[in-house]
């Protein structure tokens, strides 16, 4: 081992533990969405509630930027305090830091919805739910999509961190090749698949959103 | 069509926001079925707000508006702007439907089946001479002026009665919007719709309005038809409104033939002799009598040509009454007169009412009083509709004239 380069070492950590990366990879990519879709299915009402309610937004959007500025590690040790080791805390982790891009761009998005559109739509008869689900979410979709896009690829990285925590993910890869001597390639092992998923999964969601965006 | 109950009601309405900011105050206006009612003011003159209480976009602070006799205070919102078409100055087409589904979209929400809401998106899409295919297009594809005509339409899909317009060839370049204008003003005429129509341009106003409601400041200042409006602007408000411009030139366009007319023309009874006829011909200078009966009606015309070839045969006016005449009636406007008069090279044209009685004469000296108006403006713009003698005798002296005064 010692006489082969980091690469080698990499291909070889690769080869031999490819099943053990691969269930880390997927344990990792599900508690990152888990966390954003928690964060989306709590996070789009409110953003829509305070897009209705504009006297609220300053508020919610002030507290989600708190907890935004929270570093990640100081955020999941508190919260370990009350849930204690394991994938739950890392999940509340990731949905708190999704809380606010999801939030935000809802909020936004319904903003830049074209009054008139909502004026005509209105004054054609449509009641204010035909509005919002006929007219103001399809419109604001993209927008949204970019806020979820944001927020998946900030949880990766946190997930990554959640093995401090015990969560297990490519996070414990990293851990587990900076506790071992010359775990240059188990590092890599477990850094690269991050960075990867990160990616592929801004370029998705971002192929995703263009999608949207260019209807109509 | 003015006999029917009128569609639209507005009982003293006023629109106070928080604050004692008066948008609109005292604003009464009855709209009849097929009326094309313009709203016309400055910005700010609440012609806007006044128009989106009709569909309760806006809630009036006090008074009533009915539509159809009920207070829309009392009816759904939702159902009654379903019922009322609603076209806005920035098109409003949903940019993420496509065309045929923007023009369905009230048939949607009235949960209208499928082939119904297709047949009604042809034919409307045919009503506005645009290709089939672009039911399946998005808005974003299609020019301006055809996104605006699909939002015209859209406010017909579900047949309904009455469709507001807010100011919705603003943003378009002339041509379209003349275009469009025709649209609108043989749409609303063909279909019988009502119209209640927002702008702030005088000409769009006086080309499509049957009815314009001038309003400055929140209140209505005059209401009156295009015409009314012209020939007695209410103040020096609606004056500048109009502009001095169009106001000459618009005289020949809006003055009626009544207007203009001399109003005793020289006439005769068929059961004169005709002798009678001759003297009165001497006596008032003319070489034409209209002839009527007891009661006025119109019946022909005697001149002395006919009176001389056959003076030795005949003894009485109708026996030598010629009843082929030309005639027109007192509310047809002038323009279209004046260009039979000339065209046809007639000396005169009598001037009936709706019934066929007698009102007065039109004479090609009466048409140099207009065009010396439209040219040298309005110093004296009475004289036409009262009809200065001297002027007219001297330049016309072998027709029919009135001589007394």
């Amino acid at each position: 081992m010692s006489t082969m380069n980091t690469w080698d070492q990499f291909w070889y950590y690769l080869v031999h533990n490819g099943s053990y990366i691969l269930s880390q990879f997927t344990r990792h990519f599900l508690i990152s969405i888990y966390g954003v879709l928690i964060a989306a299915i709590i996070g789009i009402p409110i953003g829509i509630l305070i897009a209705r309610h504009k006297h609220l937004s300053a508020t919610v959007i002030g507290i989600a930027n708190v907890i935004q500025t929270i570093p990640s590690l100081a955020m999941l040790s508190i919260i370990m305090l009350g849930l204690g080791l394991g994938v739950n805390t890392v999940i509340v982790t990731v949905f708190l830091y999704s809380l606010l891009p999801i939030i935000k761009n809802t909020y936004t998005g319904m903003e830049n919805v074209d009054r008139n559109i909502l004026d005509s739509g209105k004054g054609m008869g449509m009641t204010s739910f035909q509005v919002l689900y006929m007219v103001e979410l399809p419109l604001s979709l993209s927008v949204i999509m970019a806020g979820i896009r944001n927020a998946l690829v900030v949880a990766i990285g946190i997930t990554a961190i959640g093995a401090f925590v015990g969560a297990g993910g490519l996070g414990d890869i990293i851990v587990r090749g900076t506790n071992a001597t010359n775990g240059g390639a188990i590092i890599l092992a477990g850094a690269l698949p991050t960075a990867l998923m990160a990616i592929i999964s801004d370029w998705v969601l971002g192929f995703l959103q263009r999608k949207l965006e260019s209807r109509g | 069509m003015k006999e029917e109950d009128p569609i639209l009601v507005y009982k003293d309405i006023a629109k106070i926001y928080r604050g004692g900011n008066v948008a609109v105050e005292h604003i009464n206006l009855t709209i009849h079925k097929g009326d094309f009612v313009c709203l016309i003011g400055t910005s700010g003159s609440g012609k806007t707000t006044t128009m989106r209480m009709i569909n309760r976009m806006l809630e009036p602070t006090s008074g009533e508006i009915l539509y159809n006799g009920q207070d829309i205070h009392k009816t759904d919102p939702v159902t009654l702007r379903r019922h009322i078409g609603y076209v806005i100055q920035n098109i409003g087409l949903m940019p993420h439907m496509t065309i045929y589904e923007n023009i369905t979209l009230v048939p949607k929400l009235l949960k209208w089946p499928e082939e119904k809401k297709r047949e009604k998106a042809k034919e409307l899409i045919k009503l506005v001479e645009l290709p089939e295919e672009f039911l399946d297009r998005y808005p974003s594809e299609l020019s301006g002026g055809q996104q605006q005509r699909i939002g015209v339409v859209r406010a017909l899909a579900a047949n309904q009665d009455l469709i507001l317009m807010d100011e919705p060839f603003g943003a378009l370049d002339p041509i379209t919007r003349e275009s469009l204008q025709e649209l609108v003003k043989n749409l609303q005429e063909k279909m019988g719709k009502t119209v209640v129509f927002v702008t702030h341009d005088m000409d769009e106003a006086l080309k499509l309005a049957t009815d314009i409601v001038v309003m400055d400041g929140g209140h209505i200042i005059q209401n009156a038809t295009p015409k009314e409006l012209l020939s007695h602007p209410a103040n020096k408000f609606v004056e500048d409104l109009i502009g001095s411009e169009r106001l000459i030139q618009a005289r020949a366009d809006v003055t009626t033939v009544g207007q203009i007319m001399l109003k005793n023309p020289v006439s005769i009874t068929p059961g004169r002799s005709l002798a009678e006829a001759i003297r009165l011909m001497r006596q008032r200078r003319v070489d034409t009598l209209l002839v009527t009966d007891d009661d006025g009606y119109l019946k022909g015309f005697i001149d002395i040509e006919s009176l001389d070839n056959r003076y030795n045969k005949a003894t009485s006016v109708s026996d030598i009454l010629n009843t082929h005449i030309f005639y027109v009636t007192d509310d047809v406007l002038l323009r279209d007169t004046v260009d039979r008069i000339l065209k046809r090279g007639l000396k005169y044209v009598p001037v009936v009412d709706a019934a066929g009685k007698l009102q007065g004469i039109v004479t090609r000296a009466a048409l140099v009083d207009v065009v010396y108006d439209t040219i040298w403006g309005d110093s004296d713009d009475t004289d036409s509709e009262t009809s200065d003698e001297p002027v007219i005798k001297n330049l016309d002296t072998d027709a029919p004239n009135d001589k007394e005064a």
